[in-house]
């Protein structure tokens, strides 16, 4: 067990990734299977990927959008030996996430907004980067580099649903608007498709057969007033990291430039350049600099994000690809690795309340 | 004050008072012309959406004072994917984020009346125009913001 400033309250090195696993991944609506039925075969393939009779799980966690930890948080203290976090979706089966809801009325913050036409998640966030790129001049430049990077980084992932759809910088500008600031590319896909990982106790994975990918922090919570109603966070112009983001480094003992590679939870580009920031990976004033397409991708750039295509183009799983990826990167078998990432950091859903983040790391960096 | 015809069709959710009549009073306001927004009887701070506890001084002593309906674009948003039936052949519109620097600087959503690809400057100053919707069940006003000067 480490020390830290944390003390005892740290998760640093006492629980660790011991395998992934996905199902295929589909277009909204393509998956032959009930969703339940994808959760179970992701489930089944992490369970072969760690080496571990399924049987053995003693844990789950449903993976939602934000909420990451507690599988992790059950491992460190003991109240469980297998957990298995995972996230299925079936959009053809269920209600989509993108719409608005077709009620005759609504109440309560709901009808201070939506009367208004404000309704769906990308309405709800634009609304928080138009201020965030006023206050601080950051150039929607940024945003299209987050999502050129990451269809770049598909191009190499066969599980990707936009491998071999490549995006060029002219189909990327002349793309509709969907709610400006954020044009079609700079917003998540809908998807279908099931994920999971396996988590176990540090001394438990160094026994099975893959690379133990330790989890150096985790913390999930919010500024004070983030979920203030209507529109009100005193931090209106924020992805909601700025408490979070300095628990972490100090849970994690690291820094943002130990950090080898970033995967960053793409609801709307615009909610990834403000994470970043928050992150302290750069300033407003140097964001417009730093994130560039060439900085932003593996296996050379100065910031290598979302390097399995992520959100926008790996797969919408909530995220959880994100971390399934992140894990990849620590054990080099990610399709765009980044060579010899020892720290790999996960941010998650920006600009909503909780959010979570969290950093993983190699053996030699415990 | 100004009265609007209806700025987005008809068929959208409509606003409705909650049950546990926290918010009654913005709703009759909004009805008889008037902007009532949360205000607290202990530290006289402004706060919106309503809350049942003022979240400055913790006092529960919460009322609804009248200010006037006027304010500055603190954030805007063009929006052009309809994700309603209702606004499907509409086109693009213009929500707009109001605050109220006379009360606090809570901040209100609504549209912007006007030609939908007009430039939307930060910081500038708007009223509101109330958009009575008598055939609604129940009767409602939505709260719109135009442009001044």
């Amino acid at each position: 067990m480490t020390t830290s400033a944390a003390g005892e309250r740290t998760l640093r090195g006492r629980a660790a990734i011991a395998g992934v696993g996905e199902t295929n991944y589909y277009k909204r609506g393509a998956a032959e299977d009930p969703e339940f039925v994808l959760a179970l075969k992701a489930i089944l393939t992490a369970a072969q990927d760690a080496g571990i009779d399924p049987r053995e799980i003693d844990g789950f966690a449903s993976y939602s959008n934000d909420r990451n930890d507690p599988s992790r948080l059950a491992v460190a203290t003991g109240m469980a030996r297998c957990v298995v976090v995972f996230r299925a979706l079936a959009q053809g089966q269920f209600a989509r996430f993108g719409q608005g809801p077709r009620l005759p009325g609504v109440s309560g913050e709901p009808a201070y907004t939506m009367p208004y036409g404000l309704m769906s998640p990308a309405q709800m966030f634009s609304m928080r980067c138009m201020r965030h790129l006023h206050e601080t001049g950051v150039s929607r430049d940024t945003y299209k580099a987050v999502s050129l990077a990451a269809y770049h980084h598909a191009q190499n992932n066969p599980r990707a649903v936009m491998h071999g759809q490549l995006l060029s910088p002219e189909a990327y500008d002349e793309a509709r608007w969907i709610v400006e600031p954020h044009r079609l590319y700079d917003c998540c896909m809908e998807n279908d498709g099931a994920a999971a990982l396996i988590v176990v106790p540090a001394e438990r994975a160094r026994d099975l057969p893959n690379t133990p990918v330790y989890l150096l922090g985790a913390t999930t919570g919010s500024e004070h007033r983030a979920g203030a109603p209507c529109h009100n966070a005193p931090l209106y112009a924020t992805a909601c990291f700025t408490t979070l983001a300095p628990r972490l480094y100090e849970m994690a003992e690291v820094t943002p430039g130990d950090v080898d590679v970033l995967q960053s939870y793409e609801n709307f580009t615009g909610g990834v350049v403000m994470s970043i920031i928050e992150h302290g990976f750069c300033t407003p004033e140097q964001a417009n600099e730093v994130l560039t397409f060439e900085n932003l991708i593996a296996p050379a750039g100065r910031l290598p994000l979302n390097t399995s295509g992520g959100n926008l183009a790996e797969c919408y799983m909530h995220g959880l690809e994100l971390v399934i990826e992140a894990v990849r990167q620590i054990r080099g078998d990610s399709p765009n690795p980044v060579s010899g990432a020892r720290v790999s950091m996960v941010t998650s859903g920006p600009m909503v309340t909780p959010a979570s983040n969290a950093i993983f790391g190699s053996e030699e960096v415990l | 004050m100004n009265a609007a015809a209806n700025h987005l069709p008809a068929g959208l959710p409509a606003p409705r008072p909650a049950r546990d009549g926290l918010d009654t009073p913005y709703y009759e306001g909004l009805l008889s012309g008037k902007l009532l927004i949360q205000r607290c009887t202990a530290c006289r701070g402004w706060q919106w959406g309503p809350e049942w506890i003022c979240h400055r001084c913790l006092s529960f002593d919460l009322d609804w004072a009248e200010t006037e309906a006027a304010g500055r674009i603190f954030s805007w948003e063009r929006v052009w994917h309809p994700v309603h039936p209702a606004l499907a052949q509409h086109g693009p519109y213009l929500v707009v984020l109001v605050e109220l620097p006379q009360a606090d600087h809570v901040r209100l959503v609504g549209n912007l009346l006007g030609d939908p690809h007009q430039p939307v400057p930060i910081g500038g100053a708007v009223e509101g125009v109330f958009e009575h919707r008598p055939d609604g069940e129940p009767p409602y006003t939505l709260l719109q913001w135009q442009l001044t000067g």
